[in-house]
């Protein structure tokens, strides 16, 4: 490995980032701006995150998951709550000082294709961070953009192409690659396999795992899909409708999960060679509007185990069995 | 249910081959594809972006771009006539919209925004309802008699109850924004099933879907599909979807079939290459996983033979000299490849 990538993080037993009580709402607003109410993207999530683990945060579409991912990057803020990243607080910075921190803190979009200027070479693409966030002359930096495309297994010649011109696993390449220049200690990756082929997800997913020891790497892993989920992290956050519903060690979760809807979710997913999902796939309705949540757990609507007390009061994370659940009967 | 060869096929595609004309030159998009579905059967047509899966789906339907698509041979019979000889008059007054029907991957933009959901389906009940006598000549200033289109209203209320969906004459009465994703998917079910048709042509219909929203799409595509022997051919990059609920899959590469067969067959025994790399792909919970190295080829300029033998560790010089013929590993498993798994 050349020097150029020597990873810089010295290990704490702390948790590199704590997150807590976070909310990050959004006004629905009427005619003449008057508000109507609020979407609850992210209503009082708290989670840690250690020094070199994959955390997977999955659910479905409007669960809030990219929410959180960009409420932790500062390009949301958010209402209330706390976000402390190796100690300092970094929720409610101003744009300046949370340019600072995006060196440590990267962001790794959906659509890295979108997220690439078209009418620059992806040279120009892979020097820009380094021009905005170091003081390395051109030589240098040319210097570390070729370790950081080895890195990412693009050959050099790619650097003088369009992003039209690679493919699509390829651009997914180019986006870390544009992402790891910095050297951040937590990567947020924001689906990072979605729209691509499965033979082409399996390379870029091993790709993920050897950056990580290459870069001593923590990630946020957010997807939809508990396949991968399952394969790549450590442990998961299960999210539904703004809320963290059940969190643990990715066994207990897909061996032991506690939570209805987790539980729904993992029936949901077709087994090769097993039983027919669809055959018995008991969840019905879809989630509710969530500009008018349900009283009680968001859950309660589709929940076979509903009751009463589910419609009283919002059950919060409590230990079940080897993690928490939010769920008044969970098991 | 195991595809039962003695049925005769509603539908049978044999060595289609067609290009569509690019600026770097012919793209041989398919290349002698086969293809055999029977009545009330779903078929799943399985591969990677650029396999060729939707080309040959919209040649079924005959939607394919006009002036750039280039048909060099083969035929697609359904129900005994081949669909590439038939005058365009009677497949767009009998065939298309009415006995082979479409379920588009992407329900959001498949509706018009501007017209209510009813409007939208009694359009389709005025040119392609069952009632509607063949061939009533010019679709310009057509009459829609009242009788009908009260048996047609009902028909649609009745179809929005088979689908599922709460309160069907609010539901007419909305914008398609006001109704969520998976409801849009089941009306769109619902639209390619209002003509009764004999096919149902479904692109990919649940991948704009949630996990747990497809596993109801499914689950319903497949009820309806055997109430009322409607066959479907679904295409599909997930071979999740297809082990759910297909009777039978055909898989194709670079607009090759590789491999078919009876679905509980195709995955206690698949036998091309590809397929067997394509299911190594998957994400499993011991953390394997191995992709496919190098790319897709090139359509332009694709490799002589079988277009897997670049990427194939089994390619011999066979291999690159001509494509294989249809072996049968087992009964109705057919693949082409001179050196399949055992």
């Amino acid at each position: 490995m050349p020097d150029a990538l020597a990873p810089s993080t010295p290990a704490t037993g702390e948790p590199i980032l704590r997150v807590k009580d976070l909310r990050r709402y959004f006004a629905i607003r009427g005619p003449f701006n008057r508000r109507l109410g609020w979407i609850k993207a992210l209503d009082d999530v708290s989670f840690d995150l250690q020094q070199g683990e994959i955390l997977g945060l999955v659910g479905e579409s409007g669960c809030g998951k990219s929410t959180l991912g960009k409420t932790l990057m500062g390009i949301h803020q958010p209402q209330s709550g706390e976000i402390v990243f190796e100690g300092r607080q970094i929720a409610g910075l101003t744009p300046a000082k949370h340019r600072e921190m995006r060196r440590d803190l990267q962001y790794a979009y959906q659509d890295p294709g979108a997220s690439l200027d078209p009418r620059w070479k992806i040279r120009a693409s892979l020097h820009e961070p380094l021009i905005i966030h170091t003081k390395l002359g051109e030589a240098e930096r040319e210097k570390r953009v070729r370790a950081i495309m080895e890195a990412v297994g693009l050959p050099a010649s790619h650097l003088d192409l369009y992003p039209h011109e690679v493919s699509g696993g390829q651009l997914r390449r180019v986006g870390l690659a544009r992402i790891l220049t910095l050297h951040p200690k937590v990567v947020i990756l924001d689906e990072p396999t979605s729209g691509l082929d499965v033979s082409v997800q399996a390379t870029v997913l091993t790709l993920f795992r050897e950056l990580r020891q290459m870069f001593n790497l923590t990630y946020v892993f957010i997807s939809h899909d508990l396949a991968v989920v399952r394969m790549m992290c450590q442990r998961v956050a299960v999210m539904y409708l703004g809320r963290i519903v059940e969190m643990g060690p990715v066994e207990a979760i897909f061996d032991r999960p506690q939570h209805p809807y987790t539980r729904s979710l993992l029936a949901a997913i077709p087994q090769i060679g097993g039983a027919r999902v669809t055959k018995d796939f008991w969840l019905e309705g879809e989630p509710p509007d969530p500009g008018n949540l349900p009283t009680g757990c968001r859950f309660r609507t589709r929940c076979p185990k509903a009751q009463a007390k589910c419609a009283e009061i919002e059950p919060t994370l409590e230990r079940a069995a080897g993690q928490e659940a939010a769920c008044h009967f969970p098991g | 249910m195991s595809a039962g060869m003695t049925a005769p096929d509603l539908l049978t595609v044999s060595d289609l081959s067609l290009g569509f004309r690019t600026d770097a030159g012919l793209a041989r998009v398919l290349d002698g594809v086969n293809l055999r579905l029977q009545a009330g059967q779903i078929m799943g047509l399985v591969g990677e972006s650029g396999c060729g899966k939707t080309t040959l789906a919209r040649a079924v339907l005959g939607i394919l771009p006009r002036h750039v698509a280039r048909i060099d041979r083969g035929s697609i019979r359904f129900d005994g006539t081949d669909l590439l000889q038939a005058d365009e008059k009677i497949l767009a007054d009998q065939v298309r919209g009415r006995s082979i029907t479409f379920i588009p991957q992407d329900p959001f933009s498949s509706f018009n925004p501007v017209f209510t959901i009813g409007t939208q389906m009694m359009e389709i009940m005025r040119w392609k309802s069952p009632r509607r006598p063949v061939g009533s000549g010019s679709p310009l200033f057509h009459a829609y008699p009242r009788a009908r289109r009260a048996a047609d209203r009902e028909a649609v209320l009745a179809m929005l109850d088979a689908v599922q969906l709460p309160q069907p004459k609010q539901i007419l009465a909305k914008y398609p924004h006001e109704v969520s994703g998976g409801q849009r998917q089941r009306l769109m079910i619902a639209m390619a099933l209002l003509p009764e048709p004999r096919l149902v042509i479904a692109d990919e219909p649940t991948t704009a879907l949630d996990v747990t929203i497809q596993a109801q799409i499914l689950k319903l595509l497949r009820r309806l599909a055997t109430e009322r022997n409607v066959a479907v051919l679904l295409t599909t990059h997930d071979l999740g979807t297809a082990y759910e609920i297909c009777d039978g899959i055909t898989v194709m590469y670079a607009g090759q079939d590789v491999e078919a067969a009876p679905i509980d067959a195709f995955f206690r025994r698949p036998a091309h290459p590809y397929t067997n790399k394509l299911l190594a792909s998957l994400p499993r919970p011991d953390g394997k996983v191995q992709g496919i190295p190098g790319e897709v080829p090139n359509l332009v300029r694709p490799p002589m033979g079988c277009r897997f033998n670049p990427r194939c560790d089994r390619a011999t010089d066979p291999c690159r000299a001509e494509r294989p013929a249809l072996t049968a590993p087992g009964p109705a498993h057919a693949v082409r490849c001179y050196h399949p798994h055992a």
